[in-house]
């Protein structure tokens, strides 16, 4: 057996079987086991280690070449498959009850295995080109065929594709500047391509503005699986740089200046967001803060920046698939998820106006939810470096926390004599709950993640060792 | 003589076909003007790949602009595909400046990426720089579906024809080659959106 084919080839087949194959009724199902038998495999059957069953010995090689180049994965990657898969699995199972587009979990899986793959190619360069083909098949979940496809989906579209050549070329640009490190003029080129790129790819400020655009246009849960995988996968190419080059990990200048965008977007999202009317677009300031989160800790400079940046991954999966699904469920009843359209809801959707809330208060920070621990490590090594960053970043959270505040009041301002009423099926009721279970078990005791960031480190030589 | 003559040639063709492209309001001529446009690109590609890798790019290119062709052929017999009116500036005489803006900066910076990677070529790199600086500005001007995907792709035949020049690697190549497919059939897809009830994507 061998990794790449279990965890690339196999997620992307069963996504394009189930997308021509198999009964929409049935593909959230199957969809979510065969990712959560993946995430499973991943946590069990340790990558390049015989194992003994019986008599029988089993062992998954970690590579298999293709085109002349390898795509691996080795057994420090095996927690960071098992999270993703898992965390997949959990979005797939959700899309019943958020009733989104038939094709989500077929597409879904194989955008997860071209994720994957992104991060199993040699040379990890070659990553730009897999994150590109993933973006693509997200157009035909965000842009139903009954409807025209929106600024949003367009700007997504050509930001993902332009990206892509700043980053390849920029990879280029390094392998001479390690040669020459004393060429200032190639190093200021090459770190100014590269930092285009990923501010395309990840949606740095003012390269955002796709995303409120998409919370307006696309179904709300489509476009919260894009905002968890991208820019997951997008952090974990970012790390590979830093691992990979001496310079950009050494340098102060660009660990400064990636701060500087980190602050910008936390900044800006927060305060953007606490002037929202739109409960869609609250949520993708959120997601542009989040990411902001991510730029500050991959600028962070120290021995924590791989801890921080795991530490913020997981609970983002799990925030962004409980507030998007609250808000599908929400937008059945008021299309157009304005504040005017949604007020007083928390009488008639308690269930999903509460988690949704919870999921909000726990991008904030709030604690006891899942993004305060994460948030706290963040803050401290941030105030160790520059007290006026860790300013800087409470007035975003700040931002965020009086959006949340405004939601909240929006959603429970009903006439006095209106009932409580519950309007959720049972499956979304449960799916919530776990949810919101889940917030609370990653914010009361993060010590559960342990055994999943532990090793991580490891993924890469020079980060964190 | 000649040897040193055509890939200039390549180079004329690549101005002519982007700016045809920039200021054409018929699909038609658009996308013979990208399918003109990939044999030029094949052209240049094949000074530091080799021939069939070339002719990969000019085969995916050609399917690229099928995919679009029969689209936007299908959605013309159902009612005339017109290209959407843009609210910014497009005038005849804008459109020339730009172009002379971008065509003044290739010759402007073709040395210079010459001295600082030595052995891609002035006709490479001046290809190149057109196809990106013409892709660029034809996405600055238009929010057309169909206009975009021909701006992006424009982009994507100027990075390749650069990239070729650095990297030779059949994966790349092929990556490459699927991303241009992809983008032929994203766009194809979303010319369609919007032109089928909503009961058509419960049977799909």
């Amino acid at each position: 057996m061998n990794a790449p084919l279990i965890w690339i080839l196999t997620p992307f087949l069963s996504g394009f079987l189930i997308l021509f194959f198999l009964h929409r009724r049935f593909s959230p199902l199957i969809g979510g086991a065969i990712s959560m038998a993946l995430a499973l495999t991943a946590l069990i059957f340790p990558i390049d280690t015989a194992l003994l069953l019986g008599s029988i010995s089993i062992k998954i090689s970690s590579s298999v070449q293709f085109f002349g180049r390898s795509f691996s994965l080795n057994t420090a990657d095996g927690p960071l498959i098992a999270i993703i898969y898992g965390l997949a699995a959990l979005w797939f199972f959700g899309t019943e009850a958020s009733g989104s587009a038939n094709r989500f979990v077929s597409l879904g899986l194989m955008i997860v295995a071209l994720l994957t793959a992104s991060i199993a190619v040699e040379p990890f360069l070659f990553a730009a080109l897999l994150l590109v083909m993933a973006a693509m098949l997200v157009i035909p979940l965000l842009v139903p065929l009954y409807q025209k496809p929106g600024k949003g989906a367009i700007r997504f579209l050509i930001y993902q594709t332009i990206a892509m050549p700043f980053i390849l070329f920029s990879g280029w640009m390094l392998a001479g500047v390690e040669a020459s490190p004393g060429d200032l003029g190639s190093t200021i080129q090459a770190g100014t391509i590269l930092g285009l790129g990923f501010a395309f790819l990840l949606g740095i400020f003012p390269l955002y503005n796709w995303i409120p655009m998409l919370m307006e246009e696309a179904s709300p849960y489509v476009t919260g699986f894009l905002l968890w995988a991208l820019p997951t996968f997008t952090a974990i190419f970012a790390l590979g740089f830093l691992d990979r080059y001496t310079w950009l990990r050494t340098s102060p200048q660009l660990s400064y200046t990636i701060q500087f965008a980190g602050v910008i977007m936390v900044v800006s999202g927060g305060l953007f967001a606490s002037q929202q009317k739109h409960i869609g677009r609250i949520m993708g300031y959120a997601a542009i803060v989040e990411t902001g989160l991510f730029v500050l800790a991959l600028g962070l400079g120290s021995l924590e920046v791989v801890n921080i940046t795991f530490l913020l991954l997981i609970p983002r999966g799990l925030e962004l698939a409980v507030w998007a699904l609250a808000l599908s469920i929400i937008k059945r009843k008021a299309y157009t998820l304005r504040f005017n359209e949604v007020q007083g809801l928390a009488r008639s959707y308690p269930i999903a106006v509460g988690a949704l809330i919870l999921a909000h208060l726990s991008m904030t920070g709030f604690p006891l939810l899942a993004g305060f621990p994460p948030r706290l490590a963040l803050w401290q090594e941030l105030a160790r470096q520059s007290l006026a960053t860790a300013f800087w970043v409470f007035v975003g959270l700040l931002g965020l926390l009086i959006a949340a505040l405004r939601t909240m009041a929006v959603f429970v301002m009903a006439k006095e004599n209106k009932s409580w009423e519950w309007n959720e099926s049972w499956v979304q009721a449960a799916m919530l709950g776990v949810g919101v279970i889940g917030l609370f078990i990653l914010g009361m005791f993060p010590q559960v993640l342990q055994p999943f960031i532990i090793n991580l480190p490891a993924l890469f030589e020079h980060l964190g060792q | 003589m000649f040897i040193d003559i055509t890939p200039w040639i390549a180079v004329g063709l690549i101005l002519i076909t982007s700016t045809a492209i920039l200021g054409n309001l018929d699909w038609r001529i658009s996308l013979g003007a990208l399918a003109v446009q990939y044999v030029a690109a094949f052209w240049l590609v094949t000074r530091h790949l080799p021939f069939v890798m070339g002719s990969a790019k000019l085969i995916t290119g050609w399917m690229v602009v099928a995919a679009l062709g029969m689209t936007c052929l299908g959605l013309s017999t159902a009612e005339e595909y017109k290209k959407g009116e843009s609210a910014l500036p497009r005038g005849r005489l804008f459109q020339l400046v730009l172009i002379f803006i971008v065509a003044m900066g290739t010759a402007g910076a073709t040395p210079r990426i010459e001295s600082a990677i030595p052995g891609l070529g002035y006709p490479v790199i001046a290809g190149s720089l057109l196809l990106i600086g013409l892709g660029a500005v034809h996405l600055g001007l238009t929010s057309d579906t169909l206009n975009v995907i021909l701006g992006l792709l424009t982009i994507l035949t100027g990075f390749e024809v650069l990239y070729a020049a650095i990297e030779s690697s059949i994966l790349v190549t092929g990556l490459l080659a699927a991303t241009n497919l992809g983008m032929g059939i994203t766009g194809s897809y979303l010319l369609i959106a919007g032109t089928m009830p909503a009961e058509m994507e419960d049977e799909l």
